[in-house]
């Protein structure tokens, strides 16, 4: 268990492949996909529409089954949801009758933490994020950037090792997904957690990621892995670097040869 | 921020102005005026003799409502409608509820009970009322059983409705926070659908009422629908109205009653529409 080529891999991705039995046949969503995350990166991912990024953050969440392969976390199959991933979703997902502080707490009151260490807890998330001031509020009451913040210090607050985050700024606007990229990565930084990310922005991807993985359009398989040898802190300067500049535009040749494949 | 601030309020200030007078008028003095200029045509109306034979004059009711209540008839009559209507909507709202969180958790219960509620559900239960009447004689029993038929159908299908619209996301989003299916009952499906089983309180209680009344007329010995058969038989069109105003009254207090309990309680919900 102790070998160090071992415990530096935190999720395991063997030839995994997810069929989706329709209506009209057979779907492949995943066809024999291999990825390996190591112990506290910054994984994001990007492909066209359909290609099964989300397909294959469920199941590494756990909430998907799989057709064949393996997942392994720190080792161990993939048998369900487990408290070691924490899970980002687009639409939120908030708990619309709780309150703010009520949402981010819920994991730790899940796990039996008490009232009040759970409550300093989530204070400190909510903080993190911007967002002290709204710990009564109700989701209703927030803007959509504000909710997604929400559901960052939740999934945050919940301490997982991973993170798996669908498209959590896709419903953002520009500012606002700006803010929320520099803040991840802060938290990422500071608590120094396990990141999966899935985007359609090759920009986003760019910024956030130490790897960014290229999928190919259906059947889903990992086309290309790509290093982003840019040094963090990264900010929204970063985005002028060349360095960023040239990484970008290849993945998005890239992405852009796959969306013309799902085209044809 | 400061700044935004009052501009808003100077514009509000200028619409206010504007606005014709009868927009500006609070809404509660409009419902106060509709009120009084209502009871005067009624008024009006039972000067005309051949009206006045059935729709007494509103002094008159108010006389008769003083008197009933002194001999303390009314007061019996009130207690005992109202007394059937909760006795048989709560036990309707009893059973209803896990009825329906059990059809929407486990298909099982939905396939065996789902055509059965489709079914008695499109009978109007007053249908019911002569069955009932020989398996349980006129006594409470029968209407308290009437109406919790008529409350059962009615919540337990609203009621179900909201668990099955419980959003598989948040289902998701407790289950990777660590939720048990336990918790995931608890904590999400119960609140989730809280603002539904308060929509199946609601047209519980109406139907509550509308089948209570029907239960009465036909025969009973006490209750505000007895009161109005009676008063009928001996042609006290007073009284007649007074039960109609009353069983109105009633009905709508209860009704404001749970949206209030909404606005408590579920006063979360986002507000589409
Ligand atoms: N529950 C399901 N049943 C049947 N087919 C499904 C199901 N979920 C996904 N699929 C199919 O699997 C494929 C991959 O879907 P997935 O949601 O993983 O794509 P995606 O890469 O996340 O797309 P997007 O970028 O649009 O979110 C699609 O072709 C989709 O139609
Ligand atoms: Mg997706």
């Amino acid at each position: 268990m102790m070998t160090t080529g071992k415990s530096d891999t935190k999720i395991k991705v063997n030839g995994l492949s997810k069929v989706f039995q329709g209506r009209n046949g057979d779907v492949i969503a995943l066809n024999n996909v291999d990825l390996e995350i190591k112990q506290n990166e910054f994984v994001c991912i990007v492909g066209p529409s359909g290609c099964g990024k989300s397909t294959l953050l469920n199941i590494i969440a756990g909430l998907e089954k799989k057709t064949s392969g393996s997942v392994l976390a720190d080792d161990k199959e993939i048998e369900g949801p487990g408290e070691g991933r924490g899970v980002v979703f687009q639409q939120y997902a908030l708990f619309p009758w709780k309150t703010v502080l009520k949402n981010v707490e819920f994991g730790l009151k899940l796990k039996g933490v008490d009232a009040v260490t759970r409550r300093k807890h989530a204070m400190e998330y909510l903080e993190l994020v911007g967002l002290k001031e709204f710990a009564h509020s109700y989701p209703k009451e927030l803007s959509g950037g504000m909710k997604q913040r929400v559901a960052i210090a939740r999934a945050f607050a919940a301490e997982p090792e991973v993170l798996l985050m669908d498209e959590p700024f896709g419903a953002l606007d520009a500012q606002t997904r700006a803010q929320l990229q520099e803040e991840l990565l802060n938290i990422w930084d500071n608590k120094k957690k396990t990141c999966f990310f899935i985007t359609h922005d090759v920009e986003e991807a760019v910024l956030l990621g130490q790897r960014v993985v290229i999928m190919s359009a259906r059947p889903g398989r990992i086309k290309e892995v790509i290093d982003v040898d840019i040094s963090y802190p990264r900010t929204q300067e970063t985005k002028l670097d060349p360095r960023f500049v040239e990484i970008k535009n290849e993945i998005w040749s890239k992405v852009y040869q796959e969306y013309l494949a799902v085209k044809k | 921020m400061q700044g935004e601030v009052n501009t808003e309020s100077v514009i509000q200030v200028q619409k206010e102005k504007q606005k014709p007078f009868w927009k500006r008028v609070d809404h509660r003095v409009m419902v106060f005026l509709s009120l009084v200029v209502g009871i005067l045509i009624w008024a009006l109306l039972s000067t005309i003799p051949s009206v006045n034979a059935i729709l007494t004059n509103p002094v008159t009711i108010a006389k008769t409502f003083v008197t009933e209540l002194s001999n303390q008839n009314l007061v019996t009559d009130i207690v005992a409608s109202i007394y059937r209507v909760l006795g048989g909507f709560f036990l309707g709202l009893l059973v209803a509820i896990p009825f329906a969180f059990l059809m929407g958790w486990y298909d099982i219960f939905r396939s065996l009970f789902e055509p059965w509620i489709q079914f008695f559900r499109t009978i109007p239960p007053i249908a019911l009322i002569p069955l009932v009447i020989v398996a349980l004689g006129v006594g409470e029993s029968a209407k308290i059983a009437v109406i919790f038929v008529a409350t059962f159908l009615v919540m337990v299908v609203s009621i179900y409705q909201g668990v099955r619209n419980v959003d598989p996301t948040l289902i998701k989003a407790a289950r990777v926070l660590g939720a048990t299916d336990k918790d995931i009952f608890l904590e999400v499906v119960v609140p989730a659908s809280f603002p539904y089983i308060l929509v199946g309180v609601r047209l519980g209680l109406a139907s509550a009422w509308t089948t209570l009344v029907a239960a009465e007329l036909t025969g009973a010995s006490k209750g505000l629908g007895n009161m109005i058969m009676e008063a009928g038989l001996y042609f006290r069109m007073d009284l007649v109205i007074l039960g109609i105003i009353l069983i109105g009254l009633i009905g709508f207090v209860m009704d404001k009653g749970v949206l209030w309990l909404e606005k408590k309680l579920a006063g979360w919900q986002e507000v589409s529409k």
